[in-house]
């Protein structure tokens, strides 16, 4: 391993026996996420409270794609939003169909609330095909994605200007679709959603079969971001995050690089929006505009936004932070999240899971400077 | 055609308001490089600094011009309180000035809801800009003009102030080669910290300006600063000349397209128009020339 790629936790000059320790320290900890999530909690935790995981698990998704692109790209994504709410709506429109054709009728309840015809609009009419709904979760996202990047990355298009133009995507969505009330239910969104696939959802023995899903769906995004970090396309993210202009001399097209980041982690915020739908029942702009998609990156910046575990755990103790204070002190807690998101930025860029390196350094002032510096995008990358 | 005059000026007057927000941006964000998404909330401080001069004073006409100069005071100090406290530390990460400022937003936002509730105030606009004036067979709301006005005479003072004045000097010695600005005697922490408090100033001008046309509000800040980024933006950052092209090209597209299709349908055109528009010019509308390679 070259320091480019080293994360910010491994020790400068591992001796070789470390290093072999160091090695099976990473499927020894999947190992371990793996017989907690699938094993221990759903035997721990009651209905209530395994619904709730399941939830915050979504969004430990989303931050899997957010450290891939952010932070070990250095795309500061602002709008995962957009992708969350693809791949939800489309897994709603489904389901809503679904569940219309459970009952008899050819439109989903809200239209018929409404009143604005009797026909689907055509562009509701294909997700009443599972698979291409089930496709359409995850391949609609990412072709946004590879879309807005392919213009925006070949145009060298970056940095802040990228940020803004993903956040700006996110308020656009969020604007048409409440704008869109007939068809798409507006400001509330598609809700009460009942089946999934032929289940009852109401039935707690098939939310327990979502939740496993979703912990399923995690560990696979895990394994398949370790698989891009250690690979040699990860050194390639990380040298065209610290040096751009060097990797382009080289030969490489940086944003060719960057698309593949970026589509990946629209891809991933897609499946947790798909798989958000059946653990919570509704989908909506409020889950997607730009509030929530710099929500989105919160948690990864919190737990650590240039390693995987950081980034999960960090989304996870956020969302169940905020859906816990948030109750009884709504005012107290936005001011706790600000301040978290101050502090962790500002003062702690590597994050909680940057945490024991910067003690560590803090307490032996005569080590060299020489641990990689936690990831910080630098003014002239993303 | 009186439909076409009529949806231009809407246009304009947009554009006017996008002016005002993106100004203080251009020197923040453009000169600097620091993305503030607290500017907004800068705003909301100017409003409501606007709406207590009114209830303290009373008579409308007489606050609406005190509450213009301690709204800039005020939400200058604002600035560079913010600037003092995190984000000189945070110049070398301008990404992170991001996610940093919208953690203080986040802050200003909660503020501004314990101290003046979450349900939106207003102000009473002075009676003489109460009035309509008729041009061409359209009529021009007096209140609209004024904003207008405002947002030129800043954008003359900004310009005049860059141009000819030793600190305009300095905070483009500073912004074009930070490091030779130094080395010639130039205390660049100071210039920082002046330059973020003009911007941040003319935010709080821009909130009082928006008291004319709309309520005062919590939120009201997060509802104007994606757009007024993208102006800078579209205009090539840190560009006085492209932030005022662009503002106005932007509201008058998006009054023509709310006007022509939906509200909501207009923001999403006027999005794509923006990514098309980087396809042929990436830096923007106007660019600074420099021997950066990036």
């Amino acid at each position: 391993m070259t320091t480019t790629t080293a994360p910010p936790e491994t020790a400068p000059a591992p001796l070789p026996g470390k290093e072999r320790r160091a090695r099976l320290r990473v499927p020894a900890a999947f190992l371990a996420g793996a017989v907690l999530l699938l094993g221990v909690a759903p035997l721990a935790l009651s209905d209530f409270r395994l619904s709730l995981l399941a939830k915050y698990l979504c969004f430990a998704i989303v931050a899997v794609g957010v450290s891939l692109a952010w932070g070990r790209g250095g795309l500061l994504v602002l709008g995962q939003g957009v992708f969350f709410g693809l791949g939800g709506y489309a897994m709603a429109m489904h389901l809503k169909l679904a569940d219309a054709a459970a009952a008899g009728e050819t439109l989903p309840d809200f239209m018929l609330l409404y009143g604005t015809g009797d026909t689907l609009p055509w562009w509701w009419q294909p997700f009443a095909n599972p698979v291409f709904a089930l496709a359409a979760t995850v391949l609609l996202p990412m072709a946004v994605a590879g879309l807005l990047g392919f213009l925006v990355f070949r145009r060298r298009v970056k940095g802040a200007y990228f940020a803004i133009l993903s956040q700006a995507l996110a308020a656009a969505l969020a604007i048409w679709l409440i704008g869109q009330q007939a068809t798409t239910g507006g400001t509330n969104g598609l809700t009460d959603i009942q089946g999934f696939f032929g289940y009852d959802l109401r039935d707690p023995v098939n939310q327990r079969t979502v939740y496993l899903i979703i912990a399923g769906a995690l560990l696979l995004t895990v394994a398949l971001a370790r698989a891009l970090f250690v690979s040699r396309y990860g050194e390639l993210l990380v040298a065209v995050r610290d040096s751009e202009e060097r990797v382009r001399f080289l030969g490489y097209d940086p944003a060719n690089v960057k698309l593949v980041a970026y589509v990946a982690a629209a891809g991933m915020a897609g499946l947790a929006g798909a798989l958000f739908v059946p653990a919570v029942g509704i989908i909506s702009p409020a889950l997607i505009g730009v509030v929530p998609s710099i929500g989105f990156v919160i948690g990864a910046a919190v737990g650590g936004r240039a390693s995987l575990v950081g980034a999960v755990l960090g989304a996870v103790a956020v969302a169940w932070a905020q859906s816990t204070l948030s109750e009884s002190f709504p005012a107290a807690w936005t001011y706790a999240q600000g301040l978290l998101f101050v502090l962790a930025v500002g003062f702690l860029p590597g994050g909680l899971a940057s945490l024991g390196a910067v003690l560590r350094r803090r307490r032996s002032p005569a080590a060299p400077a020489a641990s990689p510096t936690p990831a910080t995008p630098t003014g002239e990358t993303a | 055609m009186t439909v076409v005059l009529n949806q231009s000026f809407t246009g304009i007057s947009i554009g006017a308001v996008l002016l005002l927000i993106a100004l203080g941006l251009t020197l923040t964000f453009g000169q600097m490089g620091v993305i503030n998404m607290a500017h907004g909330e800068f705003m909301m401080a100017g409003a409501y600094t606007a709406y207590l001069l009114q209830q303290a004073i009373g008579d409308a006409g007489v606050s609406l011009l005190v509450a213009l100069p301690t709204a800039f005071l005020v939400a200058g100090a604002m600035g560079a309180l913010l600037e003092w406290l995190l984000i000189r530390r945070l110049y070398t990460r301008p990404l992170d000035t991001l996610l940093v400022t919208w953690g203080v937003s986040l802050m200003l936002q909660q503020l501004a809801r314990d101290i003046f509730g979450a349900p939106n105030v207003q102000t009473r606009a002075p009676e003489w800009l109460t009035g309509n004036i008729g041009v061409a067979g359209t009529t021009l709301a007096t209140n609209r003009l004024f904003i207008l006005g405002l947002a030129l005479l800043c954008v003359l003072g900004l310009t005049a102030a860059m141009r000819a004045t030793p600190l305009g000097r300095r905070i483009r010695a500073v912004v074009q080669n930070r490091d030779l600005a130094k080395v010639s005697g130039i205390a660049t922490a100071r210039v920082d910290r002046t330059t973020f408090f003009i911007g941040s100033g003319l935010a709080g001008l821009a909130g009082v300006a928006l008291t004319l046309v709309g309520p005062i509000g919590p939120t009201m800040g997060t509802n104007y600063i994606v757009d007024a980024f993208l102006v800078v933006v579209v205009g090539g950052i840190g560009r006085l000349r492209g932030a005022v092209v662009t503002a106005f090209a932007l509201g008058v597209l998006q009054s023509v397209l709310e006007y022509s299709t939906t509200v909501s349908v207009a923001k999403v055109v006027v999005l794509v128009a923006i990514v098309a528009f980087l396809q042929w010019r990436p830096q923007g509308l106007y660019t600074l020339r420099t021997r950066s390679l990036a």
